[in-house]
């Protein structure tokens, strides 16, 4: 989940889901697009689904905001609105329209379809997932692992990961060998310390106090 | 039985692709294979340098491809092993001149005719690469024990895996036993913990290598040279030979060669 307030952006397992909370227009409208350039090219080429509560949109905002959406690559497939004036814009414009569906639980990443990777990322490779992934194999120098959710890597871990990557702070990253050439949980970054401690136990990266600590699996 | 065609590559340039190709060829050839080296490194092309074998060079394999001679003229065929032949590349075309079918319609007509097409694959992951990798059965790749070219040859075990060509099978070059030792070079097993793919062979480094490529005698033919041997040992086992892993030791150092005296002698010099 990204920053709670104007803007809420939360991954599923069909593409984005924005949810538009109560606040004035341009507020709203600068607070995305801020969050969407924050999220990087992790949702280019997806699909957007918007909610807009109770809030009235004309078809001009309507575009507007579509518009945002394709500066970033995605694609606004979807408008969820209790407000019939608003889906009848929706509607007129192509998109598909719905009434809000009921919130979904805080963590989604949790409740998301997983994706499992049976095999070693190697350098080059990448896997990116709004859910959690786990590998089972391992993450090699020059790999990256990008998951709305959790990381949980069967192998060795070297290469780049970075859970939570939609904004949550509480997702973990954890490995049979926790290596990583950079390590990253919602908005914090660690790096390794320069000299080599390579540890043969399990650990667990997850953020406390705002900054990654690594913890052994057992605690 | 059709040939097998195996393809050496590396990703970064300048590990060993075209020495271990020679000698690889050579080795084979030695052992009564009937083999093609092939040098698909379009426009730098140099295995016809390294085989001695340059200023034999009438047709090139853009010339087989484009049909301007039969595939029989442009193979050249090696002045010591009359089971060992080579396929010249062109040196004044670019990658662009063969496409991926040409290669692999090239190399089934090899298959007809030889044993093993051994084939020399450009560095980097560009067309030239693709050309090299399309026709394959099997692929070697090759790193020295670098950081850097371990790297790169983990991104072409990738690639290689991706196009349902792997897995790929692994040689080690130019590994300084003494730099090991000291703790000042990657060892077979911190490549092998990256790469986890089957190693076929460890070639040290050896002077001898550079010396037989500028005489064009890859050093295979030579005895006594430790990177040969270990040329011959990759051989066995590309021929399906189980052939231990010798481990590869640094010479003696001046101490511990009169420490190995002194203990010969129970003490009393
Ligand atoms: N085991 C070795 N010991 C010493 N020198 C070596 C060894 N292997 C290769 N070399 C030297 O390293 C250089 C590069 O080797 P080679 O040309 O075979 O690499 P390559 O991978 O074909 O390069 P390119 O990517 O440019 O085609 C040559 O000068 C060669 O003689
Ligand atoms: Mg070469």
């Amino acid at each position: 989940m990204m920053a709670e307030g104007t803007v809420t952006i939360k991954g599923t397992k069909d593409g984005l889901l924005v949810i538009l909370n109560q606040d004035d227009w341009p507020t709203t409208l600068s607070n995305l697009k801020e969050h969407l350039v924050q999220m990087g090219t992790f949702f280019t080429g997806g699909k957007v689904m918007l909610q807009a509560g109770g809030r009235v949109l004309e078809a001009e905002e309507l575009e507007t905001v579509a518009g945002v959406f394709s500066t970033q690559g995605m694609t606004l497939t979807t408008v969820l609105s209790e407000s019939a004036a608003t889906r009848r814009a929706a509607h007129r414009l192509g998109f598909e329209t719905e009434r809000p569906k009921p919130q979904p639980p805080p963590r989604p990443a949790a409740t998301m379809d997983n994706m499992v990777v049976r095999r070693t990322l190697r350098s080059g490779q990448s896997v990116h997932h709004p859910g959690s992934i786990v590998v089972i194999g391992d993450v090699n120098p020059g790999a990256e692992v990008v998951a709305g959710g959790d990381i949980i890597v069967w192998g060795h871990l070297r290469g780049v990961v970075h859970a939570g990557a939609l904004g949550d702070n509480e997702a973990i990253v954890c490995a049979l060998a926790l290596a990583p050439t950079q390590l990253r949980i919602g908005n914090q970054i660690a790096r390794p310390p320069e000299e080599e401690m390579e540890t043969s136990q399990p650990e667990t990266a997850r953020v406390r106090d705002d900054q990654i600590v690594v913890e052994d699996w057992d605690r | 039985m059709p040939g097998r065609v195996i393809t050496i590559t590396s990703g970064k340039g300048g590990v060993g692709k075209t020495t271990a190709t020679a000698n690889l060829g050579v080795v084979l050839a030695q052992r009564g294979m009937r083999v093609a080296v092939v040098d698909a490194d379009i426009g730098l092309r140099n295995l016809d340098v390294v085989m001695g074998l340059e200023n034999r060079i009438i047709y090139d394999l853009v010339d087989a491809v484009e049909g301007h001679c039969r595939l029989e003229q442009a193979l050249i065929r090696d002045k010591r092993l009359p089971e060992l032949y080579l396929l010249p590349a062109a040196q004044t075309r670019d990658k662009s001149a063969v496409s991926e079918e040409q290669m692999c319609e090239l190399c089934n007509d090899l298959r007809e005719i030889v044993d093993f097409a051994l084939v020399d694959s450009p560095a980097g992951i560009e067309q030239g690469y693709r050309n090299a990798v399309a026709p394959a059965d099997e692929i070697l790749v090759i790193t020295t024990p670098e950081v850097s070219a371990v790297r790169d040859a983990d991104r072409i075990i990738g690639l290689v895996e991706a196009e349902g060509k792997g897995p790929a099978r692994l040689i080690i070059n130019r590994l300084k036993p003494a730099m090991v030792q000291r703790g000042d070079m990657l060892d077979t097993q911190d490549v092998l913990d990256v790469l986890a793919v089957e190693l076929v062979g460890v070639v040290p480094e050896d002077e001898k290598i550079i010396v037989s490529a500028n005489q064009g005698r890859p050093a295979a033919l030579l005895n006594g040279s430790l990177a040969g041997q270990a040329f011959h040992r990759i051989g066995g086992r590309l021929l399906g030979e189980v052939v231990p892993f010798v481990e590869l030791k640094a010479p003696p150092s001046f101490l511990e060669r009169l420490l190995d005296i002194f203990q010969a002698t129970g003490g009393d010099l």
